[in-house]
């Protein structure tokens, strides 16, 4: 099992959501986020006092796989997500341990 | 008395009290939401203490017969004895011709001892401690305010004796908060991390909605300086949203050439510029010479504003920028655009064939900007010693609205 963590542009969120439905994936966890990257941050004038505004608006989107769909996820995660300008995110895929749906008790396949 | 007069007036003073609250959006939206709540406490406290101090003493020291040489008032009005139903004396100002009674006239002005010393605490924004902003505005409308509105405005003050044509409060109420802000921004330092961090305004909606109040108000503020509901007030009235129309749009189209874009905090700050520069013009001056005066103070006002980030001292909302330089502006441009044709019993201005007047209005400026900066920097060090001015850093850090009130603006 892998988590894969996810970083794009705030609106890519509907088309990445949409290319991992079509692969079956079946749930994620969604969170706004800021941050920087290579793209720096942007400026703002107020009054003609000029800020440099480090922290860019992003998505994050979580979720937990098997690990022999990874593959296809970052390939469909990229296809949605990709602008080609600079700034469009990075993915980041993790090992897991366990899984453990609370309700049921169920673990690891049964429980992603 | 007459009736109608009694209205507009008892309205305008409704009027005038509403640009307070609108003056604490407008503030309260241009600092971080850590500093809201502690921001606008300054102006709504003072609604309730100028109040009381205008009652019992204010209004006495600024409009009652003169006992100092045109320099300050007497005790004739002290608890608001001999104020009554019966009409006001006349001032100095022949446009004003009383038919209201005494009881209308007090209220009208003690709505302009509150939204004075308010437009004061844009400049200590953000750090100063309640206690001592508290201690420092029952000094300065004591020592200064009372003072000043004397000599324009009351009963044998030298600066009306002279001709200083103020209609609404240009001297008075802008160049005095102006002054004593510049004052107050550099004695009590500059707010932790600025210009090293962002200060970045926490709500600019708030700010415009404020700046809209303001506009609104200002008509009571102006208009209602007519003290009769009379041809004067329409004028009034009709330059007073034109010079602000004209000074909304001036700002921002100069930041829109020199900063590539026009921002919403430029046309709502561009309309308090216009609205601080036509007040002491509002009963002297035409709708086109309006127009002219405030295209001139949104652009002033905008690189005065551009001006102190070179300056360096901390005027965290630019009191100085806005109603110190719009009010200098202001009373020059009395000088200026002033007319017999709009305001017979007024005076021409230079652009109207009479220099002298532009002199008597560079004195009536210079009077202001000298008594207000001396005298408020004797009170900021009185009360530096009594109680302090600024908060702790730590407090400064957490934010004054939980160090000074206990309270969070935003609870989510």
């Amino acid at each position: 099992m892998k988590k894969v963590e996810v970083i794009i542009k705030p609106f890519k969120l509907d088309d990445v959501k949409e290319a991992l439905h079509s692969i079956g994936i079946q749930g994620m966890t969604v969170t706004e986020v800021k941050g920087f990257g290579r793209q720096k941050g942007h400026k703002e004038i107020y009054r003609g006092a000029e800020y440099l505004v480090d922290f860019l608006p992003k998505i994050k989107i979580e979720m937990v796989i098997q690990s022999s769909v990874v593959d296809q996820v970052i390939e469909k995660v990229i296809a949605a997500a990709r602008t080609g300008t600079i700034g469009d995110g990075k993915i980041f895929v993790f090992p897991v341990d366990t899984v453990v749906r609370i309700r049921t008790g169920e673990r690891d396949a049964d429980a992603i | 008395m007459n009736q109608a007069d009694n209205a507009w007036v008892l309205v305008s003073s409704a009027l005038v009290l509403l640009m307070t609250p609108g003056l604490a959006m407008f503030y309260g939206g241009l600092t971080r939401s850590k500093n809201v709540l502690s921001t606008m406490m300054h102006s709504f406290f003072l609604m309730g203490l100028a109040s009381i101090i205008w009652m019992f003493y204010g209004f006495s020291l600024a409009f009652a017969p003169d006992v100092l040489g045109g320099w300050l008032g007497g005790s004739k009005y002290f608890f608001l004895n001999n104020i009554g139903a019966d009409l006001f004396p006349d001032l100095v100002d022949p446009s004003k011709t009383m038919t209201i009674p005494g009881t209308t006239f007090m209220i009208f002005q003690c709505m302009f001892a509150i939204i004075t010393p308010a437009l004061i605490t844009g400049a200590f924004a953000e750090r100063m401690k309640f206690s001592a902003f508290v201690l420092f505005m029952i000094l300065w409308l004591t020592f200064v305010y009372s003072p000043v509105a004397h000599w324009v405005w009351g009963p044998g003050g030298w600066l009306a004796g002279m001709g200083a044509l103020d209609f609404a409060g240009g001297t008075v109420v802008h160049i005095n908060a102006g002054v004593a802000a510049l004052a107050c921004a550099i004695v009590i330092g500059k707010r932790k991390g600025y210009r090293q961090t962002p200060m970045i305004p926490h709500n600019l909606t708030l700010t415009l909605l404020g700046a809209g109040l303001l506009w609104f108000g200002w008509f009571g503020f102006n208009a209602g300086s007519a003290l009769s509901a009379s041809e004067g007030a329409s004028m009034a009235f009709v330059v007073t949203h034109m010079a602000t129309a004209a000074a909304a749009i001036s700002w921002a189209v100069a930041e829109w050439i020199l900063r590539g874009k026009p921002t919403t905090l430029g046309v709502a700050s561009g309309a308090v510029a216009g609205l601080v520069a036509i007040t002491p013009a509002s009963g002297f001056v035409g709708p086109v010479s309006s127009v002219i005066l405030g295209a001139v103070a949104g652009v002033l006002c905008y690189l005065a504003v551009l001006a102190k980030n070179s300056l360096g001292y901390d005027d965290a909302l630019d009191v100085v920028g806005v109603h110190g330089v719009g009010g200098i502006w202001g009373a020059i441009a009395t000088g200026l655009f002033a007319s017999k044709a709009i305001n017979a019993a007024g005076s021409d201005g230079l652009f109207f064939g009479n220099p002298g007047q532009l002199w008597i209005q560079i004195v009536a400026i210079l009077a202001t900007i000298v008594y207000s900066l001396v005298v408020t920097l004797i009170i900021l060090y009185v009360v530096k010693a009594i109680v302090g001015l600024k908060v702790t850093e730590e407090d400064e850090v957490v934010g004054c609205d939980t160090s000074e009130h206990g309270e969070t603006a935003y609870n989510i």
